[in-house]
């Protein structure tokens, strides 16, 4: 079978993703990620080049609705499942540097 | 009184004459689960007030209120359909104690005709897999055989139905999520056409391919279902403006007239024997019903899988982009905004949906959009006319659900792929979009249910539901109980 990705990749793709993953952890996706996309490239089989491609099954466009206002969630419903809160806000670790 | 075998409109006929209260009828189902699930795991979370709804019913109709259609009935969800106080985890570790703030446009739906939601079930993590055994809370099993996988992602539901711990229950269907444990557990499992059901609330995998549906002992208690979820819904904007499902006016006491295909690349290699004798049976049955059985080529069939997996994963590594422990759900803790995320994300998500939000990211980072998702579209188009071209020359499609009946716990779990390769036949009705059924159609050698496969065009529900209901008329395979629960 024809390595697809590597490691390295693998590690790339986990950072892209905001995941972590230990060096066996890594080898093993590198592994399984390489047979599944090795399984994928069976598509190269197919000439699609004159195919449209289909991005969603119904032909919907532009739906729109009436502009007016409705009950939504107020303060208190929205922050009710924050893991962490502080006046009314979403509190979240330091971003900026001291 | 039989419970067991009611279906709803004789539940419904039990309540109206008094034969039984709405809070016994609760209790008969909770007592149900507190005997068989602690083995079956079909249920992650059991509705407390539950019975106090039920009490509260029943004054109502002693009081000769008029009450909805379905008023009392117990009913249950798969994990992934927000619920007002109840608790909504999608069988992860990420949403363990999410606790939601409002109702999903299906659970307010059949809240309003009356039911009672008695819980909510387990499933693949995110939905993602094809065996139930990927759930932060344990895996489920099938009530056929104890040993083995009642399917997924919907294995919960089908499960529990199957064991009659429930009446009905509502899975959802990505790839195949509530057909194929359907097939694997014996009971009738119908998707809808893409966007015939309300999406809002339902916990997002991959969005052009998500869709909710009934799961039920029998065809007749998915029409009921149907006729309730089947709206169009303001709340979601890929919501079908077709108007509402309605079932057929007069029943069909015979296929005459209907054409049924059947293609050729569902019934090849890796099929099993068994399963092939089944479905080929049941194509003969069709057949003395008055249906005009015609072969028919699906010639793209075999792309399926490479298609799925790269689109769902595209769209699930986006939607998953949200669980980022700032609004909701599991946080993990540290020092800064960065490493939160990650923290949060590697240790709130399982392999299979990391493994999947891996996949997802790839094929839609820089340089490999054209080469994978861009393809994958594409070819999402030609297996869409497949479907369309049958559907000149035919009403309804018939083929196996699955290539072989449930398989054993850890079979599959060690390679992904073939894990992946189990979802062949049902595949592809997501990708084109239409509506379809599993409904069980024999056993094989072991006592495990095999299923059939009706599949329609868009908006084709009624007709095929028809068909569906038609061949449980003259057959029995959905009466039957798994032996250790009757």
């Amino acid at each position: 079978m024809s390595k697809i990705i590597d490691k390295k990749d693998v590690l790339h793709i986990a950072d892209l993703a905001r995941l972590q993953f230990s060096e066996k952890e890594a080898e093993r996706f590198t592994d399984e990620l390489n047979n599944i996309l090795d399984y994928i490239h069976k598509l190269d089989e197919l000439d699609t080049s004159d195919v449209e491609p289909t991005s969603h099954a119904l032909d919907l466009s532009n739906v729109f609705r009436e502009d007016e206002q409705k009950e939504q969630l107020n303060n208190e419903q929205a922050l009710k499942n924050a893991p962490d809160k502080e006046q009314g806000h979403f509190k979240v670790p330091r971003v900026i540097e001291n | 009184m039989n419970l067991l075998n009611a279906d709803l409109k004789t539940l419904k006929s039990y309540l109206e004459d008094g034969r039984i209260s709405s809070k016994e009828l609760v209790q008969f189902y909770l007592d149900r689960i507190n005997k068989y699930d602690d083995k079956l795991k079909s249920f992650v979370s059991i509705n407390e007030d539950a019975l106090s709804e039920a009490e509260k019913i029943d004054e109502k109709r002693r009081s000769g209120e008029k009450l909805p259609s379905m008023a009392g009935i117990p009913i249950a969800l798969k994990d992934n359909m927000v619920t007002k106080g109840l608790r909504t985890t999608c069988s992860s570790h990420i949403l363990e104690n999410f606790d939601p703030v409002y109702d999903g446009t299906v659970a307010g739906q059949l809240k309003e005709e009356g039911f009672i939601i008695l819980g909510k079930l387990n499933m693949d993590e995110f939905a993602m897999g094809s065996s139930c055994e990927s759930s932060y809370f344990g895996k489920t099993k099938n009530p056929w055989d104890i040993e083995r996988v009642p399917g997924g992602s919907s294995g919960g539901a089908a499960a529990a139905v199957s064991a009659r711990l429930i009446p009905a229950s509502l899975g959802s269907d990505t790839g195949g999520s509530i057909r194929q444990p359907a097939s694997f557990c014996g009971i009738a499992g119908f998707k809808p056409t893409y966007g015939r059901v309300s999406r809002f609330g339902l916990v997002a995998f991959a969005s052009s391919l998500d869709q909710i549906g009934p799961m039920t002992w029998n065809v007749q208690d998915s029409v009921e279902l149907m006729k309730i979820i089947g709206k169009h819904d303001q709340n979601d904007s890929t919501s079908a403006s077709k108007g509402s499902f309605e079932p057929y006016e007069k029943k069909l006491d015979s296929l005459n007239g209907i054409k049924i295909g059947v293609p050729e690349e569902y019934f090849k290699e890796g099929l099993s024997p068994e399963v092939e004798k089944a479905v080929k049976e049941a194509v003969k049955h069709l057949e003395t019903l008055g249906a005009e059985i015609v072969n028919i080529r699906m010639p793209h069939t075999d792309y399926a899988v490479a298609v799925y997996y790269i689109l769902a994963t595209a769209e699930a590594s986006s939607n998953l982009a949200r669980y980022d422990g700032v609004r909701y759900g599991y946080r993990a803790e540290a020092e800064n905004l960065a490493d939160m995320y990650v923290k949060t994300r590697s240790e709130g998500f399982g392999d299979e949906v990391k493994r999947r939000i891996m996949l997802g990211t790839y094929v839609l980072s820089a340089g490999y959009y054209d080469a994978y998702y861009l393809k994958a579209q594409r070819v999402r188009t030609l297996i869409k006319n497949d479907f369309l071209d049958a559907f000149e020359k035919v009403d309804a499609i018939v083929a196996p659900t699955s290539p072989t009946t449930a398989f054993k716990i850890g079979e599959k779990v060690e390679d992904p792929l073939s894990m992946y390769l189990s979802d062949i036949f049902t595949l592809s009705l997501n990708l084109f979009g239409g509506c379809g059924i599993s409904i069980p159609c024999g056993f094989d050698s072991n006592n495990l249910p095999v299923g059939l496969q009706i599949l329609g065009n868009y908006f084709d529900e009624a007709k095929i539901l028809e068909i569906a209901d038609c061949y449980q008329k003259n057959t029995d395979w959905h009466t039957k109980i798994p032996p250790e629960f009757e």
